[in-house]
């Protein structure tokens, strides 16, 4: 049980799909201006990359080598498509905000690597626990970048005043950058930065070393 | 197993099963959210007609508040109301693609790039407490940068002021052209004036509006970054309010014989 655990906890802090494996950026910069929409996007995302692990590990002996990526993809389009269906349904203000993002799940590549590299060689509960677990990873990231662009950007939080801005007669006047995407590049590097101070395992080897200055001389021998 | 599995009958077999499953999925999914979703949607629609009046009042439920307006369908060629269908069941949308219903327009007439124009339009009319009629709304719709933009422009009862313009559906850049869903680059509509001399005159300028420039009352201005939909939305407008939309309907509504 320690072991399902592990595979729950790890990918939030110790091995963060965006902060250690840097996947699925593209929608972290996309949706992070309002909290709200953020939470609906994390909530669609880690119940596709759960139910995708699921059934692809529950079929993984029968996928064909050939075609696997296919199959995968199959799946996960599928369980997106279901999802955008359930919030036009329920939730339509927000699946209007989100737009294109949900149906962007598909190409999410966090979804497609749990599939390829945990669900094709693991049996179905840790499987879905791993996507869970990815998915509260995700979760994460994406919930303090929102929280920042928020507050900084519109002086918001869920949609509450929170710091009231000054062309509504308060004091705080909003960083603009904070509402375009670039803003979120910032934050998820600092939050890399963060995470890395505090877990150093996270830190990669260099790929090169800048070797020492030597003179002519030193050089020529 | 595994030389077996990935052979090619077997690939075909999980090909086509793994197919029919997911679609009986999805279409089973698609089929029973339909009905939610067009609640919704009708919803949506009658939040959006509101909102683009100025009229929307939050606490207030939408329905209720729709009962001041008034669904009205125009025939676009006389610019006459007419009976001829129900508007609780008219799909403008759908009618527009039906060359039986529509009119095909030619390069010259197709300013909102629309192609096809409904010969029929839904116009939504809002009385005001004496029973005259306070703000006129007009469903618009025309080619931006990438995608049509659908939405509602609102005139005031002089039917030459503008009280409001929102799109309720449109596919532009986030942060650019759809900034069209701005509020206060949509608080710069109201209080603009549409004709002048009997043609249509309001439009997008580049930059901001220099208000002590003669034509500042006819003038908008454009979104920064976006030229092609500010271009757009400038068609758009001037195509609906045009001598092919609804300027027909206008005059003879203001001279009482719509």
């Amino acid at each position: 049980m320690s072991a399902m655990k592990e595979t729950l906890v790890n990918p939030i802090f110790r091995n963060n799909p965006i902060a250690l494996q840097i996947l699925g950026i593209c929608s972290a910069l996309a949706v992070t201006t309002s909290m709200q929409v953020t939470v609906v996007m994390c909530i669609a995302l880690t119940l596709v990359t759960a139910f995708s692990n699921f059934f692809i590990s529950l079929i993984r002996n029968f996928i064909p080598s050939s075609i696997r990526i296919i199959v995968q993809m199959i799946i996960i389009a599928s369980l997106v498509i279901v999802v955008d269906q359930v919030l036009k349904a329920y939730a339509y203000g927000i699946s209007k905000q989100l737009s294109v993002f949900v149906g962007l799940i598909i190409t999410n590549c966090i979804v497609m690597g749990r599939a390829e590299a945990y669900a094709m060689k693991n049996p179905p509960l840790p499987s879905f626990v791993d996507g869970v677990g990815n998915g509260l990873g995700y979760s994460v990231v994406l919930l303090a970048v929102a929280f920042f662009r928020e507050l900084l950007g519109a002086g918001k939080l869920f949609g509450y005043e929170i710091l009231p801005v000054v062309t509504e007669g308060g004091f705080y006047n909003p960083n603009g950058l904070m509402l375009l995407a670039p803003s979120a590049f910032f934050l998820i590097g600092l939050f890399i930065w963060a995470l890395r101070s505090w877990d150093k395992s996270q830190v990669e080897e260099p790929d090169f070393k800048i070797a020492n200055h030597v003179n002519v001389e030193e050089a020529a021998s | 197993m595994s030389s077996n599995k990935d052979s090619i009958k077997k690939t075909l077999i999980v090909a086509l099963s793994l197919c029919i499953v997911c679609s009986v999925v999805v279409s089973t999914a698609a089929v029973l959210l339909k009905p939610a979703q067009e609640i919704n949607k009708t919803l949506d629609r009658k939040r959006n007609i509101l909102a683009a009046a100025g009229m929307l009042e939050e606490g207030v439920s939408v329905e209720e508040q729709f009962e001041k307006v008034e669904t009205r369908i125009v025939d676009l060629r006389s610019g006459k109301f007419t009976d001829e269908v129900d508007p609780e069941r008219y799909d403008q949308r759908k009618a527009s693609k039906d060359p039986a219903r529509s009119t095909k327009l030619s390069v010259e007439q197709d300013l909102a790039k629309i192609k096809r124009r409904a010969d029929l339009a839904e116009v939504y009319l809002v009385q005001n407490d004496q029973g005259g009629l306070d703000k006129l709304i007009l469903p618009v719709h025309g080619y931006g940068l990438w995608s049509t933009l659908y939405g509602f422009l609102a005139l005031e009862s002089d039917l030459n002021t503008v009280a409001g313009l929102g799109f309720a559906e449109h596919g532009e850049t986030p942060g650019l052209g759809g900034e069209v869903d701005n509020p206060s680059w949509k608080a710069k509509w109201p209080g603009k004036k549409v004709y002048r001399e009997g043609d249509v005159e309001i439009g997008l300028i580049k930059g901001t509006v220099d208000p002590s420039s003669p034509k500042a009352s006819w003038q908008v201005d454009g979104l920064s970054g976006a030229t092609l939909t500010s271009k757009g939305v400038s068609n758009l407008v001037q195509y609906w309010l045009g001598k092919e939309g609804f300027q027909p309907f206008i005059e003879n509504l203001k001279s009482g014989e719509a």
